[in-house]
């Protein structure tokens, strides 16, 4: 049961706050008078989330903790009482038993009736009794699912929400078994092709608002309306306009229903197949929490994931749909060795031996900052053993003020912090590419970049007597190496990033890797350990634990103890 | 529940009755075999038994009336299916579109292993479509593993046609009898 999940953290002393006592199906629950709102200003707490408080989840479908409220989709309608007010005296009249006389909302004009209240949009009122559960709501409830299902086609066989539907599930919890609507139902345009990345079911839509509410408020971009009267209101793009802002397939995962569905996951995969693995986007800085749906090493879709000190509940499209690339048939699946296939245990005596040869100054390091921290950690422990130089390379773009950073790296912070660049990053390329060219630097390892594209091209890796390749996808750079790793996408590995904010957030495995690829901090603790005195651990939890000992930016963290959402960490 | 033994009685206990009522069968079977030409063998596998109504043989896909694939690739059979025997291939989003108007999903491939397949008739029980019946068949042979994996097509061929109710067309019909409003932006 999500608390009060945006409050801010708390300070030394906390200022009192100001409480209201509520009754919850009849259990006292002490809440805070002002809760924050979807922008995060204080408002006064409503029945609803008072209710959430005590434990009890009112169904609602146009509430959204993010957006603001709007009440029209009645679902949340609850039975609730007050207590009785002498009006001569101002103090509530009591029973017989000494507890405050409470009288039952009804209707003005028919007091045998109970009224409802919308809990998303009533505050609450000291000594205000919510019956969350009363025969009253349990009618209300019923009737306006029974409205809300009225002009619903039905086809959830068909339809992608199936599974993760607001309707399918309040149907079974609140709802009747048995229709009473004979009439014809309205059928609406199905599959419109509301933008590049959207799809429209007009008939599923019960009108909720979600999507109209987030692309205006949130996304900035009011592309989106109802049009038409009555039973014939349907969501609808602006007249000659498409639905393609960057954060358009959050409505899908707002949308309480089937209406809106990405294109990208249309009729891909059922989604109770879907194994839900928490992880990091890769696309840029801002490493927003996401869930990858996988089923049998095949990633279906990305998810964001609530972080309140990241993304919130949202993320961007392209960071969305960058996932089909860790699945292509040509990932790098083979060890190989100067051409030829290998095996990690050949492959990595061999290069044993030829590291152990090169002398001190001679090795340069070229890591990814997309590669985990744990990663970047290890490749700084080498490369202090020869003295090397080290560097990574930068991946700007444009900024939107919103969810994409400049930074197009998701670790550039953490392969600061572990100390592979310092000062300007990439400043060091020319320098290593000086160094090959005079003939200092004979020994290269580069982690995740085609260096053929900084400043180091072919003909200065052929001159290299040991290039050492590790990477996902094919490239020039691994074409041209001695002894090529293949790696593993983060979706493949478990690790850490550091976003651009400075929040050191962790990633869990969701599939497993193509043929012999191999997580890169496995193979690189197995070339740490071969030279250097101190062990590696043989665990990533372990590795974590020793970087967080050596690096005074992490200290006081344990792997077991990051939460799913991070620790901030100095930058 | 107690079941009271009766016991037996001292000429039941003689085998005597036992011995005469088996030799009233096997005389049965001779007079009708020698005497009045009956004959009390099949020959199987060209002559098969009948099966009564409700026989739980093999799963097999159906077709409507006009010949569409009934099924909307749901995946709830292959779900529910305790050998895993069912796998389904959605369309995806750049499948193709399906053989019939409204219902705008259909399996890419439908696989049934029926090594697996233990004729359970959970498939055809949770099927929301009518669209996968189990059939009279029983008798599945191959001559390889990979033989006994029946595909989409195969499916569709045993299986026949269902003259049950075509869900979507009922729909499209309804929706074609309303006055058609516009959208915008669609």
């Amino acid at each position: 049961m999500p608390a009060i999940a945006t409050a801010a953290p708390a300070t030394s002393v906390p200022p009192p706050v100001e409480t209201v006592t509520v009754k919850v199906n009849g259990r006292t629950v002490v809440v805070p008078k002002t809760m924050p709102d979807w922008q995060g200003k204080p408002q006064l707490t409503t029945m609803l989330q008072a209710a959430r408080l005590g434990g009890v989840e009112i169904p609602h479908y146009c509430y959204h903790d993010k957006l603001p409220v709007v009440g029209n989709c009645r679902m949340c309608l609850v039975e609730f009482g007050t207590p009785v007010m002498n009006s001569a005296t101002r103090k509530p009249v009591l029973n017989e038993d000494g507890t405050p006389k409470i009288a039952r909302s009804v209707l003005p004009y028919e007091p045998g009736t109970p009224r409802g209240a919308i809990t998303c949009a009533t505050p609450i009122s000291p000594g205000m009794e919510i019956y969350a559960d009363s025969p009253a709501t349990k009618q209300m409830r019923e009737a306006v699912l029974e409205f809300l299902l009225i002009n619903h086609p039905l086809d959830c066989p068909i339809c992608d929400q199936a599974g993760e539907c607001k309707l399918q599930e309040y149907s079974v919890q609140h709802g009747q078994a048995t229709s009473e609507f004979v009439e014809t139902k309205v059928h609406k345009p199905k599959a419109v092709d509301l933008g590049p990345r959207i799809m429209l079911d007009d008939e599923r839509c019960i009108l909720c608002t979600r999507c109209i509410r987030f692309t205006k408020d949130i996304a900035g971009d009011d592309a989106l309306g109802i049009v038409n009267r009555g039973s014939y209101n349907s969501v609808a793009a602006y007249p000659g306009r498409k639905f393609d802002n960057n954060y358009s397939l959050n409505t899908v995962d707002i949308c309480p229903v089937g209406a809106l569905t990405s294109k990208d996951f249309r009729f891909k995969m059922r989604v109770w197949f879907l194994k839900e693995t928490r992880s990091l986007c890769t696309s840029c800085g801002t490493g927003c929490n996401i869930v990858i749906g996988s089923r049998e090493d095949t990633i279906h879709r990305f998810e964001p994931r609530d972080n309140a000190a990241v993304n919130s509940s949202w993320m961007c499209d392209s960071g969305r749909l960058n996932y089909k690339w860790i699945g292509r048939p040509d990932r790098l699946r083979d060890v190989g060795v100067r051409g030829e296939r290998s095996t990690w245990s050949a492959a990595l005596r061999e290069l044993h031996a030829a590291l152990a040869q090169a002398p001190m100054g001679s090795v340069a390091i070229i890591a990814g900052a997309r590669q985990t921290t744990e990663e970047l950690y290890l490749l700084k422990r080498l490369a202090e053993r020869f003295g090397a130089a080290t560097d990574s390379v930068p991946r700007t773009g444009a900024a939107d003020g919103f969810l994409v950073a400049a930074d197009r790296n998701c670790n550039t912070q953490g392969a600061r912090l572990t100390g592979i660049w310092s000062g300007t990053m990439g400043a060091q390329i020319p320098r290593i590419a000086e160094g090959i060219r005079t003939g200092k630097v004979r020994t290269l390892l580069v982690f995740g970049e085609d260096v053929t594209r900084y400043g180091i091209g072919e003909e200065l890796l052929a001159s290299l007597e040991t290039l050492v390749v590790s990477d996902i996808l094919p490239s020039a750079t691994t074409r041209a190496a001695h002894y090529l790793l293949p790696g593993c996408a983060a979706a493949e590995k478990r690790g850490t990033f550091v976003n651009v904010k400075g929040r050191l957030q962790k990633f869990l495995k969701a599939v497993e890797a193509p043929g012999d690829a191999r997580p890169e901090w496995e193979f690189l603790s197995d070339l740490v350990e071969g030279g250097v005195s101190r062990k590696v651990p043989a665990t990533l939890e372990g590795v974590f634990n020793q970087m967080v000992r050596e690096i005074p930016a992490f200290s006081g963290l344990e792997w077991a103890r990051i939460g799913d959402t991070g620790a901030a960490v100095p930058l | 529940m107690v079941v009271d033994r009766k016991s037996l009685t001292w000429w039941e206990r003689s085998y005597l009755p036992a011995i005469a009522g088996g030799f009233r069968v096997t005389w049965r079977h001779f007079a009708n075999t020698v005497f009045r030409r009956k004959s009390v063998t099949m020959q199987y596998p060209e002559e098969k038994w009948v099966m009564p109504e409700g026989y739980r043989g093999a799963p097999y896909l159906v077709s409507d009336v006009e010949g569409h694939t009934k099924c909307v690739s749901c995946q709830l059979c292959e779900f529910i299916c305790p050998p895993k025997a069912i796998l389904i291939t959605p369309p995806g989003p750049e499948g193709m579109a399906a053989d019939r108007p409204n219902a705008e999903k259909m399996p890419r491939e439908f696989e049934i292993n029926m090594l697996r397949c233990i004729f359970c008739g959970l498939c055809q029980e949770v099927c929301p479509e009518e669209a996968i019946f189990l059939q009279k068949d029983y008798s599945l042979t191959g001559l390889t593993r990979g033989e006994m994996i029946y595909n989409k097509e195969k499916l569709l061929k045993l299986g026949g046609v269902d003259t049950g109710v075509q869900k979507w067309k009922q729909k499209l019909d309804e929706a074609r009898e309303q006055e058609v409003f516009p959208v915008l932006g669609a």
